[in-house]
């Protein structure tokens, strides 16, 4: 029978997870502010113009605001601040 | 999906839209944000290239994950109401032991596959007692943190010591006294297994002593697989980049297309003693008697020619325009070259800003690029230069694709022909966007790590 050796794990450390809870939903999206994000990667302002113009012919009570952020990979607070004001639920894409 | 997980937190329900392909990476990403259960919406891959009614298709069209009609699944995830697992997320703790279960040292290679912590070439592996020989290789403890790494800006930070960088600098091969090379590019916490879909790679390059210290290959050969100095070195910064990264497991922790081979092994020293000019790393502000580490984040595409021939201008301009602007390239020149380059009167700074000068194209042909409207337009857009000015020009107006900051010209080679390399790669740590700028010269001091 082979013999057995130890050997070290060559992993790095995973930082802890914190659990975080979705946001509550709304019952119903008549009436609300809904942010399209556009996340810039290329050919995402044509899918986002045609989700603009989906809502605007088959749910035209939702007020739909397009928005890009300063550029692609990187957070952009001023952008989610915005949203988070004047916002009630968002979609964002499209990611690749 | 940075942007959803945030606006989520900030109480604003959010589907992010993403394409098929990128399901398990959506998976994986939210559960490791504690937020397992975001409700995500995907189209088919690709939505690039595609017209607005292909898209409009898309939007009426099934999501190929949840195979319910797309905007049902959107609609759903926006109003449908929280379930218990929504509200409480995920918490746990993720642990990485010191020592594996002891086992044959068959069966430990075989782990070692099949949790993808090779790169699926022979490995050594990492016991303790190598471990120890090799930490003899610093004066550094093996708990002292080093630095964190990510496969993408969006996923999780994982951090590593000293001890994790000796473990796969002994699975890659590596002597002892290669490890304080080894630690300085570790210490970038920039990761040689970027997970991008542009199948990115790094190339290092080392300057100073140590090169002849560690006898590294800057002769014939530089920068292929004939000295073990460069080969092990440059396999324990990929090793250690996908170990101490979470991974590099493609679909997941790996996105890049069509894969690089660089992702190997990339490093190579530079002839300081052959080369007509200063070294590179004393252009940059170090003392020669320093030994430093260059990455340069590329390997997209190589140019290469002769040189400097009678054409040579029409050479380079040609090398140059068909060099992706989004990552410039780094001049890689056989001390042959250098020296005829210098016969004509050129010293590397000259040279570079010939190549900025004369390296034009069409405006329309400057745009016309998925990297460049993705990560450059915005630049363009908010008025930063000179991306503005050349959103500006007209479609046919020839417009500069480079600055003198983006190129770098570097020596090494055994001169049995003056060749050349034009080779995709960015300085980290050096200037323009998305350089990582760390301040300084980019490049790494190997001296603190000795």
């Amino acid at each position: 029978m082979a013999e057995k050796i130890t050997v070290m794990d060559p992993r790095g450390y995973p930082p802890k997870v914190e659990g975080k809870r979705l946001a509550s939903r709304p019952e119903s999206l008549e009436g609300k502010v809904l942010y399209l994000i556009d996340c810039l990667f290329d050919n995402a302002d044509v899918f986002m113009e045609q989700l603009r113009l989906w809502f605007a012919e088959n749910m035209p009570s939702v007020e739909t605001r397009t928005i890009k952020p300063r550029e692609s990979w990187v957070d952009d607070p001023e952008m989610r601040a915005k949203v988070v004001e004047h916002g009630d639920v968002a979609i964002i894409g499209v990611g690749l | 999906m940075g942007f959803a997980l945030e606006l989520e937190k900030a109480g604003i329900p959010t589907i992010p839209v993403s394409t098929h392909a990128f399901a398990r990476l959506a998976r994986a990403t939210t559960l490791a944000a504690g937020m397992p259960t975001v409700r995500n919406a995907f189209v088919p891959q690709p939505v690039v290239g595609l017209s607005p009614g292909e898209l409009r298709a898309y939007i009426e069209g099934i999501d190929p994950v949840a195979k319910k009609p797309f905007m049902e699944v959107v609609l759903d995830g926006l109003t449908g109401p929280l379930t218990d697992e929504d509200y409480k997320g995920a918490t746990f703790e993720r642990t990485t032991p010191r020592f594996l279960e002891p086992d044959t040292e068959d069966n430990l290679r075989q782990l070692f596959i099949e949790q993808g912590w090779t790169d699926y070439l022979p490995i050594i592996l990492p016991t303790e007692q190598r471990v120890e020989a090799m930490l003899k290789g610093t004066s550094h403890a093996g708990d002292k943190f080093v630095n964190r790494m990510s496969p993408t800006s969006f996923r999780e930070k994982w951090d590593f010591d000293v001890e994790k960088v000796a473990i796969n600098a002994v699975m890659a091969g590596a002597r002892p006294e290669y490890l304080p090379v080894i630690l300085a590019l570790c210490s970038s916490g920039f990761s040689a297994r970027s997970s991008s879909t542009t199948s990115w790679a790094t190339i290092s390059m080392i300057n100073g002593p140590i090169r002849s210290e560690i006898g590294m290959n800057s002769g014939i050969g530089a920068l292929g697989p004939y000295n073990h100095a460069n080969a092990t070195i440059g396999r324990a910064y990929c090793l250690l980049s996908m170990n101490a990264q979470g991974g590099s497991e493609p679909g997941n922790t790996y996105m890049g297309s069509v894969g690089n081979n660089w992702n190997y092994t990339a490093c190579f020293a530079e002839n300081e003693e052959q080369s007509p000019w200063a070294p590179f790393h004393v252009d940059k502000g170090h003392k020669a008697e320093e030994s430093t580490a260059a990455i340069f984040f590329g390997g997209w595409y190589t140019q290469a020619g002769f040189g400097p021939r009678e054409s040579w201008q029409e050479k380079f301009i040609r090398c140059l325009t068909a060099a992706d602007h989004f990552s410039p390239p780094f001049i890689l020149m056989d001390p042959l070259v250098a020296r005829d380059f210098q016969k004509l009167g050129f010293t590397k700074r000259s040279l570079i800003e010939w190549c900025a000068e004369n390296a034009k194209m069409k405006a329309k042909y400057y745009w016309d690029d998925q990297w460049t409207t993705t990560l450059v337009k915005p630049h363009a857009v908010a008025g930063v230069e000179p991306f503005a000015s050349r959103l500006a020009a007209a479609p046919d107006d020839l417009i500069s694709i480079f600055q003198p900051d983006d190129i770098e010209i570097v020596v090494t080679g055994g001169e049995t022909q003056g060749a050349f390399k034009m080779i995709s790669g960015r300085l980290v740590g050096g200037r323009g966007p998305r350089a990582a700028g760390q301040g300084g010269s980019g490049l790494i001091s190997i001296d603190e790590w000795r």
